[in-house]
């Protein structure tokens, strides 16, 4: 087992109360003395600044609305990689491993744990530069496969359930005006044609009242 | 390896195919029946809470696990293939119901001259019209003979939709190209979101036919002939890629389960992975012993069986023949061999995405409620003129709308992919982007096939199977034309920027086209050119039948899944009231 690893955030950057599956359980996590610390489950602690903050300048806070931080894109990506995804459990991971154009999909051995691992180790420091510095690093890497894993990532975790770790409050869904699961739109679907309906976000949990567990859980 | 007490029938695929047949079976035979399903059991109450875009439609959980197979693709026979490590063009299904569970439910019947598509098109054009390159053949039998069966289908699913043919009355509203049908719809179409709505009214003006996509998505609560109820939709949007929470999506497990359950002579075995056809190898007048399968466990198991049918979908049934020996591997050099010729997928593009001023609600609706027009479909225009044969229907359906899979789909206006910029673009276009999809017949050709890989093996070392798969200039030149087509539907809908499709290159497994890939155990007329007869019988050994979308000689346009529940039935049919009185070639 390695040293349990926390991210130790400031409560008032990631906007107060946050509801996360901690250890694979529900609870309610308060700051205490204005801090935040988050079991990682993946990444060390060094990584998870480094990693939000770079999640930060794809989806930034700005006056369009909350961004990443807020929707603690970090935790999702740190349980995304600590589960059967990370490691790809499902991917056809037989050899040889030769190149192919592109139109035959990723052909590379490396999995998302180590393709985030190698491109970490590239960032050494990125959390403690200036939003100017940090973005001239990010143009550098677009075009690399770690960059596109984190771009695809960032959007995962600002939208997806809040059972897996982002979407914090649903800040993701209110931003786009998606309401979640909604289990009923017979009555609205053919009305309020061409002006916006934007039903309360509900999550998975709060619609079924079931502890629903996510794939990043299972073994 | 354990050899089991022989039963009358095995099934190999527990998905619409192999559920549909056992239900004939069980409910008109006192047979008794084993279904052999590779993944795991399922029921409704699974999918109460699988409205989760990422687990389901990001990371695939319904489809098949690829860590333990896939296939290899190449796009042509020089070319070394590349295993396709994740899924991307196509979505192959696993678990009781296959990819009935997870399918949209859009229900179209194939257009008429399809079934005949050889003979109408040197009829009408000449030999000289056909591509060079074609294996163009006809199925051996007709859209008359289909049309009762595509009827009980309907029926069985509750399928919502309007009419536009009763017995060669057009009807309007309706869509008046159909084939036609002996009745109505069993239930009314389903409601029509915002953007299907402008699309029908663009399509109008443009002087289309537009009418209400047949959905098994059911308008209303339905109970089918078998007695088996299913609710009305509530247009949550979760659909394609999910099973259905209430069980409105006609899927094999809410439609045929409920009925097999309650029959003593049909069991389901799932975690059962069939590895072999078991044969006795005679070359003309063969017979099937039954099938060797491994379980859950990994013991292998042999399970002798009088009438063995195949239904394990179009890739597994090509490989399941090869890897048993069962006919001859098609070479393309000689054009000997018939097992795992006329490889087809579909011609599905977005013909336009479309970015429009006003916010569209988007993540109301199903997915197979929306609008469609099939004026241009099969050879309903002339072709004598343009530089390909047939078409396709254009769709504008409230599909897959989640926020993941849609955020950051831009206008060329906006060049940011990442930052402030791109954010502000894509909260404003999340919900102000649509499309117009387009779904195009893919001919058949030579050098489009499947056999076994050299290289490649899945989880227990047996070769994977092989496509090898490109578009022509038929595909290309057709998806060019829909696009201008697609391009002036949206610019009619009042569309204030357009992507229009770029353009089909080589075939590209990483995007999605759809689920609708045919071919390889063909049926025909000919036992030179074909593996199965025209009651998906195999030619040489008369106690196999192979069920599904193997068996369509050349993809027709349209979604498949409704003729082959058509053509399940009328097996069905031949067995029961052929084949068990007199066991041996129909045809």
């Amino acid at each position: 087992m390695r040293r349990r690893q926390f991210l130790t955030l400031s409560a008032a950057s990631l906007g107060g109360v946050l509801v996360f599956s901690l250890d694979r359980k529900s609870s309610l996590l308060t700051a205490q003395d204005k801090r935040l610390r988050i079991p990682l489950r993946f990444f060390d602690e060094s990584e998870a600044l480094i990693v939000a903050a770079s999640a930060s300048r794809i989806f930034p806070s700005d006056e369009s609305g909350p961004g990443a931080r807020e929707a603690g894109v970090a935790i999702y990506i740190d349980r995304q990689l600590a589960g059967p995804y990370g490691r790809d459990r499902f991917r056809y991971t037989q050899g040889p491993f030769e190149d192919a154009p592109a139109e035959f999909g990723y052909q590379g051995k490396a999995t998302p744990r180590e393709i985030y691992r190698e491109g970490l180790k590239n960032l050494k420091g990125f959390d403690k530069l200036q939003t100017v510095e940090r973005d001239k690093i990010l143009e550098q890497i677009e075009s690399s496969l770690f960059f596109s894993l984190l771009r695809q990532h960032t959007i995962e975790g600002m939208f997806s359930d809040p059972i897996h770790g982002g979407n914090v409050d649903m800040v993701g869904w209110q931003l786009v005006g998606f309401p979640g699961p909604r289990m009923s739109n017979y009555d609205d679907v053919d009305k309020h044609f061409g002006e916006a309906f934007r039903p309360k976000p509900v999550s998975l949990r709060q619609v079924t009242g079931i502890d629903v567990r996510p794939s990043e859980d299972e073994k | 390896m354990k050899t089991l007490p022989a039963v009358d029938v095995v099934i190999v695929g527990g998905g619409w195919t192999g559920l549909l047949m056992a239900k004939e079976l069980g409910a008109r035979t006192a047979l008794s029946v084993v279904v052999l399903e590779r993944g795991g059991p399922r029921k409704t109450e699974d999918y109460s809470t699988d409205m989760d875009e990422l687990d389901y439609a990001i990371r695939f959980r319904m489809m098949q696990d690829l860590s333990q197979e896939t296939v290899t693709l190449r796009h042509s026979p020089s070319q070394r293939a590349a295993p396709l490590r994740q899924h991307g063009s196509f979505l192959p299904g696993s678990g009781v119901g296959g990819a009935g569970e997870h399918w949209a439910g859009v229900f179209p019947r194939f257009v008429p001259d399809s079934f005949e598509l050889r003979s109408r098109t040197i009829e009408k054009y000449g030999a000289g019209r056909l591509p060079d390159d074609h294996s163009i053949q006809d199925w051996g039998i007709t859209y008359n003979d289909l049309e009762p069966h595509y009827t009980r289908a309907e029926f069985l699913l509750g399928i919502s939709g309007k009419a536009g043919n009763l017995r060669g009355t057009p009807i309007d509203g309706g869509n008046i190209f159909e084939g036609w049908r002996s009745t109505e719809y069993p239930t009314p179409p389903t409601k029509i979101p915002y953007v299907s709505s402008l699309f029908r009214e663009a399509a109008k003006s443009l002087g289309y036919h537009p009418y209400p996509v047949p959905a098994a998505t059911t308008s209303i609560s339905f109970t089918n002939p078998d007695g088996v109820s299913r609710p009305g939709c509530a247009y949550c949007g979760f659909c394609v890629l999910f099973g259905c929470m209430i069980g409105a999506k006609a899927q094999p497990t809410n439609t045929l389960l409920p009925v097999i359950q309650k029959q003593k002579n049909v069991s389901i075995r799932t975690g059962a992975c069939v590895r072999r056809i078991v044969h006795d190898g005679a070359p003309l007048k063969g017979q099937v012993r039954g099938v060797t399968y491994v379980d859950a466990s990994g013991e292998e198991i042999f399970q002798p069986a009088a009438l063995t049918i195949l239904a394990s979908w179009t890739l597994n049934n090509t490989r399941l023949l090869l890897l048993s020996g069962l006919g001859e591997s098609y070479d393309p050099a000689t054009g000997q061999g018939t097992v795992g010729r006329n490889l087809t997928h579909q011609v599905l593009i977005s013909a336009a995405t479309v970015f429009f001023e006003k916010p569209l609600n988007r993540f109301m609706g199903a997915a197979a409620a929306g609008i469609r027009v099939s004026d241009l479909d099969g050879d309903l225009f002339d072709h004598s003129h343009l530089p390909f044969l047939r078409g396709g229907s254009f769709a504008v359906l409230n599909i897959a709308s989640g926020p993941i899979a849609n955020f950051g789909v831009l206008p060329p206006s906006v060049k940011a992919r990442w930052g402030s910029d791109w954010k502000k673009a894509g909260l404003h276009y999340y919900d102000r982007t649509g499309s117009i999809g387009f779904s195009g017949e893919h001919l058949a050709y030579k050098g489009n096939y499947m056999d076994l890989d050299p290289t490649y093996k899945d989880r227990v070392g047996d070769p994977l199977l092989r496509l090898t798969l490109d578009w022509r200039d038929n595909e290309r030149k057709m998806a060019e034309f829909a696009t201008a087509k697609g391009v002036e539907m949206a610019r009619a809908m009042g569309a204030k920027e357009i992507i229009p499709f770029p353009g089909l290159r080589t075939y590209d497994a990483t995007k999605y086209q759809s689920t609708h890939l045919q071919g390889g155990t063909i049926m025909g007329s000919s036992p030179d050119r074909s593996v199965v007869n025209p009651f998906l019988q195999h030619w040489q050994f008369s106690n196999l039948f192979v069920l599904g979308g193997s068996s369509i000689p050349q993809n027709a346009s349209s979604n498949p899944t409704p003729t082959i529940l058509a053509l399940t039935y009328r097996t069905a049919d031949a067995i029961v009231e052929r084949y068990l009185k007199n066991a041996g070639p129909l045809a």
